[in-house]
């Protein structure tokens, strides 16, 4: 190997790498939050690069029949609640982001052929963000107590259909997005794609981002509240439910986002998206599943030894990523080792 | 309450064994094999509802360790010519040894991390068997022979079926024995916090990596049935997706109980034939409709009825427990309690810390055989952290604590209770699933030698039926024995603590070590327990009791310690602690 090729690898790494933060750190938010391991975020990946390769391909949306069913669902769910507990607060609400807005968007997506690109990037992030929450009202909301095993394997059956779903509604078929940037740069004597640049800043900028969120506003602190103590946070005013669908669309606009991202440089099917989100998950569990800069860091070198395994034993490159969470559950089984489900 | 006369009563598995004999007389050779593969795949889900149902742990990676069973026999029978008869030991040793080695990386951190690393290792082998070109990558390994005995070809739907049948049979009696016994209690009392284990002596990190390994090992087994049923195996039945369906399977069948896995495998697996025959047509699209279906009927199950098919199966059958067929008898003691006035538990200058807190300062104290002694104190005094000092689950930063001369505040909870100190907890942990009775005779578990493999094969019943009739002794003791076929968790909070004491006396301890007995009890209840208590101390045992309830402490014990903001406020006789005026003004702000 050269140093040529050696550039490559890590310029290649850090790309994949950037995009596994922003998962990792999607996962440690939602599992703080509402204690689920989210699986499906994968999905939020796939579903945004299939849809805006939809749009390029000017094929008709497959999204929007999730979006218009899920929805549905979810405000027939509402529709039930309110009517058991005799009020109707909240209906409005629900009518507006599980009726209204998803069948807004679909009509826009209908006409989302020959809208500029720029459009199309923003339609499908908002398809994808408007699924979140629909997501955890149908799937995790009615079991939102359950015990975090019971959520991971809700997630898990969340997963099993939406990737069924995702192969009748966008077909077997992989798909790769026109890239958003063409050209490249000279950094260090070594040439970098601005298509990597991008992503890399993007990357750098959503955490940020979601940093200034948690950090400095109220909606963010009331999430952080959440995730310290569910009950302490419902009984100063913050609801566990709208924390969830909160956290959900976060997670699935930032899951959009890092489809917009990846779509150019790798091929995405439609189940794409839980390998994608296990990658994530390995730099999840370097934090713990608890701590964010461990995640991303963790995320990070995910990215980079994908990108050399696969240059040195393509074919194993899969069984080196998933092997590598032996040794850190290891390392951490070893450094926490007060870790115990058991409160008093 | 579980009397209901016009209810159809369940006569045990035999007559359903006898069906499954026959079944291959009516049926044709498509059911046939597809009973077997149903009863192969109850192998995986037996394990599962061990991990899940019965010890709170979930993995994915159960079709991993399937095709590890498969792929050994496959390799070792073709490659090398063994004997199948051969490779199954082999098959179940290898598997078992990685799935000890994975579970001690994995069982020590909390469920959902197995859970993951679960979904990890079965992609990681997936991809590795497929790449591996001694496996015959993704097409597989052929030609497997088919299993024979004496001579005889076993190969074919029926005779396969039998073997499966015999293999499936000799592994739910295995596993039914196994949770009717010693080590079955400690397991079942796992996911009720890894504290109630180590209170009777357990230790949980050994037992679940046992349950771990016993589970993989079933689904060795069951690999092994596979690749000689099928004589040829290939990555994808062994893959993640296969791996989730196992534990989909434990869950819609009901992970409290190994019936559900027989359940779950059924409904699954037809369900599973019934989408792929009729969804495509339906939809007029070929695709994998049957994961969307088992996906929303998953979530369902998990919304509805966390508990699975079999208790909703049970209620409707109405299936009723036997009732414990023993007699009250005590076991010889293994301890000889000291001299009454003998002191027992010396607390010496003990401290802790937590940061910049001291919780327990540089407290002393003695506890005397054939005394009870009150530590009593406001809320926030310590109490409770000087509980958890003697008990083992914290360790103190300066002083010491001796029992009988000997050192103990360095050792774990496990350790102390072995040397005859047993505990009851602030809130009460039980074993909501298991009857009064088990839940005694939890505590004896130090008393019983037998291990795991006794205990599947059965070997252990003179010594279980010593142990149970200990644990009747002691309900007997307490006054439970008229409830001792009721599950632990119909009892009310006031016969729970007595029967979480009737547990912590089938220790046979030299100290009881009581966290808040009387919280939340009726006036009649503490009147029993305060009776209870007093008979105990007369018969020779050292009682150290933690409360806030100043009647009741008052009524039953010889000498009382105080405690405030960590530190001993007071120590002495009942009347003479009531009447101290720093007490008073602790107590209740009096100048």
């Amino acid at each position: 190997m050269d140093l040529s090729i050696f550039g490559f690898l890590v310029q290649d790494g850090l790309a994949t790498g950037a995009v596994y933060v922003l998962l990792a750190v999607c996962l440690v938010m939602v599992f703080t939050v509402t204690r689920i391991v989210l699986v499906p975020q994968g999905e939020f990946v796939s579903f945004a690069a299939l849809t805006l390769a939809g749009f390029e391909q000017r094929q008709r949306p497959g999204l929007a029949w999730i979006l218009l069913i899920a929805g549905g669902i979810a405000f027939a769910m509402e529709l039930y609640g309110a009517w058991r507990r005799r009020t109707r607060r909240g209906l409005a609400v629900a009518a507006f982001s599980f009726l209204a807005l998803p069948a807004a968007l679909s009509a826009a997506a209908l006409a989302g052929n020959a809208l500029p690109w720029a459009a199309q990037v923003l339609l499908t992030c908002a398809m994808v963000t408007t699924l979140g929450p629909i997501l955890y009202r149908v799937a995790f909301q009615p079991m939102a107590m359950a015990s975090p095993l019971y959520l991971l394997i809700a997630a898990i059956a969340l997963h099993f259909v939406l990737v069924g779903s995702g192969l009748y509604l966008f077909g077997p078929e992989g798909v790769r997005t026109a890239a958003i940037l063409d050209g490249s740069t000279e950094i260090l004597a070594m040439p970098v794609a601005f298509q990597t640049l991008m992503i890399v800043a993007a990357s750098l900028a959503l955490n940020l981002v979601l940093f200034a969120f948690f950090g400095f506003t109220l909606l963010g602190k009331a999430l952080r509240a959440t995730a310290v103590n569910r009950r302490g946070a419902q009984l100063v005013g913050i609801s566990p439910d709208y924390a969830g669908q909160v956290t959900f669309a976060l997670a699935a606009a930032i899951g959009a986002l890092s489809g917009i991202l990846i779509g150019p440089v790798t091929t995405i099917y439609y189940d794409s998206g839980f390998i994608l989100g296990l990658k994530g998950f390995v730099g999840a569990i370097i934090g713990g599943l608890a701590a964010y800069p461990a995640a991303a860091l963790g995320a990070l070198a995910v990215g980079l030894l994908e990108a050399f395994s696969s240059f040195w034993a393509s074919a194993y490159k899969e069984v080196i990523v998933f092997t590598l969470i032996v040794p850190i559950l290891l390392w951490r089984s070893y450094a926490h080792l007060t870790v115990d489900d058991d409160h008093e | 309450m579980n009397d209901r006369p016009h209810a159809r009563h369940l006569k045990g598995p035999l007559p359903w064994l006898a069906a499954a004999l026959l079944l291959p007389l009516v049926l044709g050779p498509y059911h046939v094999a597809l009973l077997g593969y149903i009863m192969i795949a109850s192998l995986v889900t037996l394990g599962l509802t061990l991990l899940t149902g019965v010890t709170g742990l979930v993995s994915f990676g159960q079709a991993a360790f399937v095709g590890m069973g498969a792929y050994t026999t496959a390799y070792l029978t073709t490659g090398w010519q063994l004997s199948p008869w051969l490779t199954l030991p082999i098959a179940l040793l290898l598997t078992g040894a990685s799935a000890a080695a994975i579970g001690a990386v994995t069982l020590r951190m909390s469920g959902h991390f197995l859970a993951i690393a679960s979904l990890a290792w079965g992609i990681s082998l997936f991809y590795l068997v497929g790449n591996l070109p001694w496996f015959g990558g993704f097409n597989g390994l052929s030609g497997i022979p088919p299993l024979t005995l004496a001579g005889f070809d076993l190969r074919g739907e029926v005779p396969m079926y039998y073997v499966i049948l015999l293999c499936a049979a000799a592994s739910f009696w295995g596993v039914l024995n196994l949770l009717d016994s010693r080590i079955g209690r400690a397991i079942r009392s796992i996911r009720h916090g890894g504290a109630l284990a180590e209170s009777v002596g357990a230790d949980p990190a050994r037992l679940k990596i046992a349950v771990f390994t016993l589970a993989a090992m079933l689904a060795a087994l069951a690999g092994w049935l596979y690749a000689h049923d099928q004589r040829f195996v290939n990555p994808t039945p062994f893959g993640i997706h296969m791996g989730i369906e196992y534990l989909f399977m434990a869950v819609i069948g009901g992970a409290s109980s190994v019936w559900g896995a027989i359940v779950g495998a059924v409904v699954v697996t037809l369900l599973r034939q019934v989408l792929e025959d009729t969804l495509p047509a339906l939809l007029g699209q070929t695709g994998n409709f049957e994961i969307v279906a088992f996906g929303i009927l998953m979530l369902l199950v998990l919304q509805r009825a966390r508990q699975g098919l079999w208790p909703w199966l049970v209620e409707r059958l109405g299936v009723r427990r036997p009732a414990s067929a023993v007699a009250p008898m005590a076991m010889p003691s293994i301890r000889t309690l000291p001299a009454r006035g003998e002191p027992v538990l010396s607390i010496d200058g003990v401290q802790k810390n937590f940061g910049g807190l001291v919780a327990v300062n540089r407290l002393s104290f003695q506890v005397e055989a054939g005394g009870i002694l009150g530590l009593l104190g406001p809320n926030g005094a310590g109490k409770s952290t000087m509980f958890n000092l003697i008990s083992g689950v914290l360790n103190a930063s300066a002083g010491e604590i001796r029992f009988l001369g000997r050192r103990i505040d360095r050792l774990r909870s496990r350790a102390i209770a072995s040397c005859g100190i047993a505990r009851t907890f602030q809130h009460v942990k039980l074993v909501p699933s298991m009857t009064v009775l088990e839940n005694a005779a939890l505590g004896a578990h130090l008393r019983g030698r037998s291990g795991l493999v006794r205990s599947v094969l059965r070997l252990d019943r003179a010594e279980e039926a010593r142990l149970l009739a200990e644990a009747a002794h002691q309900l007997e003791r307490v006054g439970l024995w008229a409830q001792r076929d009721e599950l632990a968790a119909n009892l009310p909070l006031g016969q729970q603590r007595v029967l979480e004491i009737a547990r912590a006396l089938a220790v046979d301890p030299v100290v009881l070590l009581l966290d808040e007995p009387a919280a939340g009890l009726r006036y009649k209840e503490k009147q029993a327990l305060a009776g209870l208590l007093l008979r105990l101390r007369d018969e020779g045992v050292a009682v150290l009791l933690v409360e806030h309830d100043m009647d009741f402490i008052l009524g039953i014990t010889d000498r009382l310690v105080v405690m405030h903001y960590g530190q001993k406020l007071a120590e002495g006789a009942p009347r003479d602690v009531q009447a101290n005026a720093d007490v008073q003004l602790a107590y209740l702000g009096a100048e």
